[in-house]
């Protein structure tokens, strides 16, 4: 059974292109456009990994972080960040938050699918 | 990848001019003098989305403006920077650029990159003058040993430590970049660009000789971290042909005290002298993800450059002495703590037009079909035929309810159109050097999106043509004994079927006399006579301005004339009322919905027309003795003492009739814009609220006809064009 | 092997051509001649009945129907190519047509067949003697001892001589 990842972003282009690259690699996606609409669909979905944006508004990457690994089925999933702030300060929250790991934007397909290959195949 | 991302630049174009309107609107109601915070992480949030999308698509321009954008507004929500008017104004110009870039990239006017240039060097200017400002306490905590193979890292202070360090150290703070990358795939714009972001940053020397293109090397001596010179070269360069590495003389050149604390910033470990240490697990800066050591789910089988080996692992192992701790108290907080109402705010999809017209269509055939059984059906026996009649009616019910539910998908609220006037006014004001607020009301009122597309253009018009006419100068409404400042109110309601959008100023209202005088050097023709109504109508023929001077503002009295064009065109309506010295108020009024219309169907030999319910005042069947003949013009008909002229709807459209004298037939008494005329048909047959239908999707204009609808028996008819029809028909009366 | 890379040659320009040329054509009667169309650009063939005249448009224009929802204007070629007498009847055909974004409809005498027609089945168009004119004739195709003329229908269908579209007007 394919593995389904939770993209969330909340600017349309960049969750349609990671879903659209993911999906070309044989992912399933479930896409969601901030922190709050993630942690729903994460409560109905079974999800292999999460990759989230950091910086949304409703809710952030950092508070889905944290609220995620309160889940139980959350706590040992691989959870990416996936931020334009590379500043270490926001890895370092994102860590603290209870990332497994950090992908930087600008985009790049074949980044991504290498790293998420790491964590779940 | 450059195919694979084009599909989604619709997505990032669309997405990236919403994200500039929040962004002008945050703008737009920022105080000044007490930010709202919210506020500015909307802001900051617009820019940084923009930027991100924009890296992704390699748009450079864009991103190097969102970045200079973020610079700031980062820092203004830090608080390390209080907002000033003046960063207002170059965050407005800024938001001006990206749309221009963005129009750009869209395939229409290439936006000018001097104007960008010079927005980005205001804000970089913004931005850095912070530095002078703040005290320069960090100076004491940069009094750190030379040399110390290890370095505390506060993650914490970080941000504030780079801001704080001021401006004169900085020259002693520099830091020696050694920087390769490939510019393969890159245009001699994007390099051109690249450099000169590069020189932004500090000094740039290129070691790489001109007449390799394509390799280059350079020297960047900048007080910026690795961080900023790796995100500045990342959003255009492959990752994979970046080099960037600090000159290994740099320590020693730069010898002295303050070496570590531009070390303690960031990447402290690049700057060790202790390199052996490091050197085995050096990889470059960043390769574009890493893991945590010891997180959920990170792989077992790691190489060294999966573990960010250096400046990540010890801050997070720093973070981690000060926040694992938190953490460990968060479970029982945190489960209680409850996720606020206000971020489960309404949700929404985003489809395709085309997809909602299309489903119009569906409902629009629906409706026909449901009208075609409704009719079969009327003809059984009610006793017999009960359940089946009474399914009928429900249906009939659930197709009209439908059918409003799909129409009311392409209804949005006129504040899509409004708020973008506070922009218009802002600048306009400024450049007039008049004080004007604009209030608008019933922003929530709805309307079709082709109609709210469409109105905008005109409404500007208004709304400009109210500031630079209406409103006077200060002095001026001093003196005529009015507030100094003036206003401008948008408002829109609903009334009838229509929707009404009225721009009002309390300004000193249109002058009878100016304008007769004006009209009649124009030659048209006008008499001392003339209602105000007549008067004022006048404005809107072409070519007319009553403004004293000509400015670049309203123009030169192109314009009215369109707008009251555009509106018709739109099957709206705009009037004008006015009075001296106390200001003007200009009324549109539009149909709901460019979909539907409320009409009559009236019957010529064996073909049926729609007429438009809001042109007609009545209908009537004259006798005889009313219809007078004028030689050579036609008829006319008497109605309440009135003469109206009569149309012949038969003749107009070249058609076999039933009826040919006016008096065994129908007539229609039609007004628009004041004129009246009689429309004679064979008959009338109902009402009906019909769906538009183009007929030049697949075939031409058609004179006297403004589209087409499908009747209840499925055939189609014709929608006449009734302004087109009274206009013609006064014609032919003069 | 210089046999065989001539074979190649050859198909492979026979595959250009053939992609180039389309093979499958509708085939109709309109007076005494046999013409196709393309078979991609026909949607539908449907009867004719419940027309909606349009007023003041060429008389072969024979008006407006619905077509699912959509409004679609019927075009008489028999009126418009002056053949015989036009007649109105449960036997009359009406081509639905997709071409160039839009859709129309064409009376014609009656529609005989789809037909495959090979490379070698088609001849340029001779300059002459087609009641269309021949800026419009694609070619002239060959099934057994008919003759077909291929109209480019797209091409004519857009053409200023049909009135369909808003150019005509200056």
């Amino acid at each position: 059974m394919a593995k389904t990842i939770l993209a969330v972003d909340d600017s349309a282009s960049i969750r349609q292109m990671v879903a659209f690259t993911l999906k070309g690699a044989g992912y399933e996606v479930i896409q969601a456009v901030d922190g709050q609409d993630a942690l729903d669909k994460a409560s109905y979905h079974q999800v292999n990994l999460v990759l989230t944006d950091i910086n949304m508004p409703h809710m952030d990457g950092l508070k889905l972080l944290e609220l995620l690994r309160e889940l139980a089925h959350y706590k040992n999933i691989p959870i990416l960040i996936l931020t334009t702030e590379s500043g270490d300060e926001i890895k370092a929250k994102g860590r603290a938050a209870g990332a497994t790991g950090w992908l930087v934007k600008p985009f790049d397909p074949k980044r991504l699918l290498e790293v998420i290959s790491k964590v779940i195949d | 990848m450059s195919t694979d991302l084009e599909q989604f630049y619709e997505i990032f174009f669309e997405e990236s001019s919403e994200l500039l309107a929040d962004m002008e609107a945050c703008l737009l109601r920022l105080d000044v003098n007490s930010p709202d915070l919210e506020d500015l992480n909307a802001i900051f949030r617009a820019a940084h989305s923009i930027k991100g999308g924009a890296g992704t698509f390699g748009f450079t321009d864009m991103t190097e403006m969102t970045h200079m954008l973020e610079t700031l507004l980062d820092r203004l929500r830090k608080g390390e920077l209080t907002v000033r008017s003046e960063m207002v104004d170059a965050f407005l110009k800024a938001s001006d650029v990206i749309k221009a870039q963005l129009a750009g990239h869209r395939g229409e006017n290439e936006a000018d990159p001097k104007v960008a240039k010079e927005v980005c060097e205001e804000l970089k200017r913004l931005s850095d003058e912070i530095q002078d400002r703040l005290p320069n306490e960090a100076i004491a905590d940069a009094d750190i040993e030379m040399g110390a193979a290890t370095v505390e890292i506060d993650i914490s202070n970080v941000p504030e430590v780079t801001v704080n360090v001021p401006q004169s150290k900085n020259a002693s703070l520099k830091k020696t970049y050694c920087i390769e990358f490939s510019s393969a795939s890159m245009g001699d714009a994007a390099i051109e660009n690249l450099f000169a972001n590069l020189k932004r940053l500090g000094d740039l020397e290129e070691l790489s000789s001109a007449d390799k293109r394509d390799q280059f090397k350079l020297r960047l001596s900048t007080e910026s971290s690795e961080e900023d010179v790796w995100e500045t070269l990342a959003f255009v360069v492959d990752p994979a042909n970046l080099k960037i590495e600090l000159e290994a003389n740099d320590v020693s050149r730069n010898a002295g005290n303050v070496q570590n604390f531009s070390s303690n910033i960031s990447n402290a470990p690049d700057l060790c002298t202790n390199e052996d240490e490091l050197s085995s697990e050096k990889m470059p800066p960043m390769q574009g993800y890493g893991f945590f050591p010891g997180a959920p789910a990170v792989p077992k089988e790691l190489t060294n450059s999966d573990l960010q080996s250096n400046s990540m692992q010890q801050q997070s192992a720093h973070v981690s002495k000060n926040e694992t701790q938190n953490k460990v108290n968060k479970p029982s907080s945190k489960v209680s703590a409850p996720i606020s109402p206000a971020t489960s705010e309404t949700s929404s999809i985003r489809v395709s037009i085309e997809k909602v017209d299309q489903i119009i269509n569906l409902v629009g055939e629906l409706v026909i079909t449901q009208a075609m059984l409704a009719q079969t059906t009327s003809q059984l026996d009610p006793v017999i035929f009960e359940k089946l009649l009474s399914g009928m009616s429900q249906l009939e019910r659930n197709t009209r309810d439908l059918q409003e539910s799909v129409m009311s998908i392409r209804m949005m609220p006129i504040s899509f159109v409004f708020s973008r006037y506070p922009r218009v006014v802002r600048d306009l004001a400024a450049k007039l050097n008049k004080r004007v607020e604009l209030k608008t009301v019933g922003e929530n009122t709805e309307l079709d999106k082709g109609l709210i597309e469409k109105i905008a253009d005109p409404l500007t018009h208004l709304v400009r043509n109210s500031l630079d006419h209406g409103i006077e100068v200060a002095e001026k409404r001093i003196a005529a004994g009015k507030p100094a400042q003036g206003t401008i109110t948008l408002r829109a309601f609903h009334q009838g079927g229509n929707l009404v959008i009225e721009v009002s100023d309390d300004g000193a209202g249109l002058n009878r006399g100016k304008i007769l005088v004006k009209a009649k050097e124009r030659g048209l023709p006008v008499n001392d006579g003339m209602s105000d109504q007549e008067v004022w109508s006048l404005i809107f023929e072409a070519g007319f301005s009553t403004a004293e001077t000509v400015t670049d503002v309203s123009g030169r009295g192109v314009g009215m004339d369109v707008v009251k064009r555009n509106i018709q065109g739109m099957g709206g309506r705009i009037d004008i009322e006015s009075a001296l010295g106390v200001g003007t108020r200009i009324s549109i009024r539009l149909p709901l919905t460019l979909a539907i219309l409320d009409g009559l169907s009236v019957a010529v030999g064996d073909q049926m027309f729609i007429v438009p319910l809001n042109y007609i005042i009545e209908s009537m069947q004259p006798s005889a003795a009313d219809i007078k003949t004028i030689s050579g013009h036609g008829r006319v008909v008497q109605v309440r003492g009135e003469y109206l002229p009569v149309i012949a709807l038969h003749e107009v459209f070249n058609l076999h009739s039933n009826v040919t004298a006016v008096h065994e037939g129908i007539l229609v008494i039609l007004e628009d814009e004041g004129h009246k005329a009689a429309l004679f048909v064979d008959d009338l047959i109902g009402q009906h609220q019909v769906v538009i239908k183009s007929l030049e999707s697949n075939y031409r204009r058609v004179q006297g006809v403004s589209g087409a609808t499908i009747m209840g028996d499925g055939k189609v008819a014709l929608i006449l064009d009734t302004a087109a029809l009274v206009l013609a028909s006064q014609q032919e009366m003069v | 092997m210089s046999q065989l890379q001539t074979a190649i040659t050859t198909s492979n320009s026979n595959n250009s051509r053939a992609i180039q040329m389309p093979n499958e054509f509708l085939t109709f009667r309109l007076g005494d001649e046999e013409y196709g169309i393309e078979i991609l650009k026909v949607q539908e063939i449907r009867g004719y009945d419940a027309i909606t005249q349009i007023a003041n448009a060429p008389e072969f224009i024979k008006g407006v129907v619905n077509l699912r929802g959509i409004i679609v204007p019927i075009i008489d070629m028999r009126v418009k190519f002056r053949l015989g007498n036009a007649t109105y009847d449960q036997f009359t055909v009406v081509i639905i047509l997709n071409v160039a974004g839009r859709v129309v409809g064409i009376v014609v005498d009656g529609v005989s067949d789809v037909i495959s027609l090979g490379l070698e089945q088609m001849r340029p168009a001779p300059g002459l003697g087609s009641i269309i004119d021949t800026e419009y004739i694609m070619g002239l195709g060959t099934v057994d001892e008919r003759m077909l003329i291929l109209i480019d229908i797209e091409r004519l269908m857009s053409s200023s001589d049909m009135g369909l579209l808003d150019h005509t007007i200056n």
